[in-house]
């Protein structure tokens, strides 16, 4: 790892404004991309603006069907909170398959959407559970949120400081994980509203990053089964395609695990 | 440099540490606590897996800095009175162990989780124990003798 210096911020401004002092700063989460990209020397920021101890950035909100969590909140704590498991199960199972425990122990959902790794399994579900993701400048919706490959909608000196979203009537995510890294490979995130609107949230596949699929969208809100998706077809030259699997396997991958989280939502 | 301080093993240590120093590096040289294994470099294998405030994390993949002011275990400090803990002496009996590199890793995650499932009240049966070990791989022993250590333990702890 190249040379940085570590600055730990108490609050988000404190935080934007040691980054601004920064020649080439990054905000620091929970460290679990970005020391192990540092330590290979494949990204060296002058400065690390930690964000993981500011203690309005940390916790689960649970006020009837709308859930708040700070951006801080590692997946451990989102696995294991059983209030939240109470009224929304699926984002505890989510968050219950990333990386392994000792990850799950640093890493932070912030982090996560933050980074929009391609392969990520938050994004999904903030997609599919059209959550809005709360800033230092404004409220983004998931939509506009998710730009392409590690790109989102923030600014250099915006910070993530909370997510929210309102519990559909029913939700469910179903993954296929790399053997080796447990990044998806393909997960599926599939929410059903209570006006009857369906959302489906899709990472790890498509070449541009998370993408909802329509298709799959008017299907199960037609029924909400499995078999529903039938018909469905999801196009294999807009999935990603490499050594671990072809577009052509990653779009069979999609529909199978659609039909997976629909069986497994409630 | 920075000046860290923490408490390791019940003692109060501090220390001079460059900001990019992993806290692996801070207990393996600072403190010369070498029982903390370096396996892979690349944050996957979990030999460095120490507690910090109770819970496992990788130590390769954790600051020093970030560590100021944290109560840290590491496999150095399970042994009480010249005792092995009871995962160190399930480890012994079933022959949890080939090579041992491993070890420091899984013994750290696995006091974690036996301790995480016993205050949830979740039975920790063998595909539970299997799950808990992702984030530690063994490369000679093929997990069945570390899985029935673990076993063994939690009936002990």
């Amino acid at each position: 790892m190249y040379e940085t210096k570590y600055h730990k911020a108490s609050s988000a401004d404190e935080a934007a404004r040691l980054l601004a002092a920064a020649e080439d700063g990054k905000f620091l989460s929970g460290g679990q991309t970005l020391l192990p990209t540092m330590k290979q020397r494949l990204a060296a920021p002058t400065d690390l603006v930690d964000l993981s101890q500011i203690d309005a950035m940390k916790g689960i909100t649970i006020d009837g069907k709308k859930i708040t969590i700070g951006a801080v909140t590692t997946h451990a704590e989102v696995a294991s909170s059983s209030e939240l498991r109470d009224v929304c199960h699926s984002i505890c199972d989510l968050a219950g398959m990333i990386g392994d425990p000792h990850v799950r122990n640093m890493g932070t959902i912030g982090g996560s959407i933050a980074n929009n790794d391609p392969a990520a399994d938050y994004p999904a579900a903030m997609m599919s559970l059209n959550a809005e993701i709360m800033t230092t400048k404004r409220t983004i919706a998931a939509d506009d949120f998710f730009v392409d490959l590690f790109e989102t909608a923030l600014e250099d000196d915006e910070i993530i400081t909370a997510i929210s979203y309102t519990v559909p009537s029913k939700c469910g995510y179903a993954k296929f994980p790399h053997p080796a890294s447990r990044y998806a490979m393909t997960g599926v995130f599939v929410s059903k509203n209570v006006d009857g609107t369906v959302r489906v949230g899709v990472t790890g596949a498509g070449a541009s990053g998370v993408f909802r699929h329509e298709g799959m969208e008017s299907a199960l809100a037609g029924t909400w089964t499995a078999d529903a998706l039938k018909d469905c077809t999801v196009d294999a030259n807009a999935m990603l395609s490499d050594i671990h699997a072809d577009g052509a396997y990653r779009a069979n991958l999609v529909k199978v695990l659609a039909g997976r989280a629909v069986a497994s939502s409630c | 440099m920075t000046t860290v301080s923490m408490t390791v093993n019940g003692k109060a240590v501090s220390g001079d540490v460059e900001d990019r120093t992993l806290l692996v590096d801070f207990i393996r040289v600072n403190l010369g606590l070498t029982g903390t294994h370096v396996g892979c470099d690349t944050s996957q294998c979990g030999a460095c897996v120490v507690h910090v405030d109770g819970k496992a994390i990788k130590a390769c993949t954790m600051l020093a800095v970030r560590a100021e002011g944290s109560e840290i275990t590491t496999i150095e400090g399970l042994a009480k009175d010249g005792e092995l803990h009871p995962m160190q002496a399930a480890f012994k009996e079933n022959h949890g162990l080939q090579c041992g590199f491993c070890t420091p890793g899984m013994i750290m995650a696995a006091t974690e989780f036996v301790e995480r499932y016993k205050v949830s009240g979740i039975e920790l049966d063998e595909a539970a124990i299997r799950k808990e070990l992702e984030g530690n791989i063994c490369r000679c022993t093929g997990y069945h003798n570390i899985v029935r250590s673990i076993e063994d333990a939690a009936s002990k702890m």
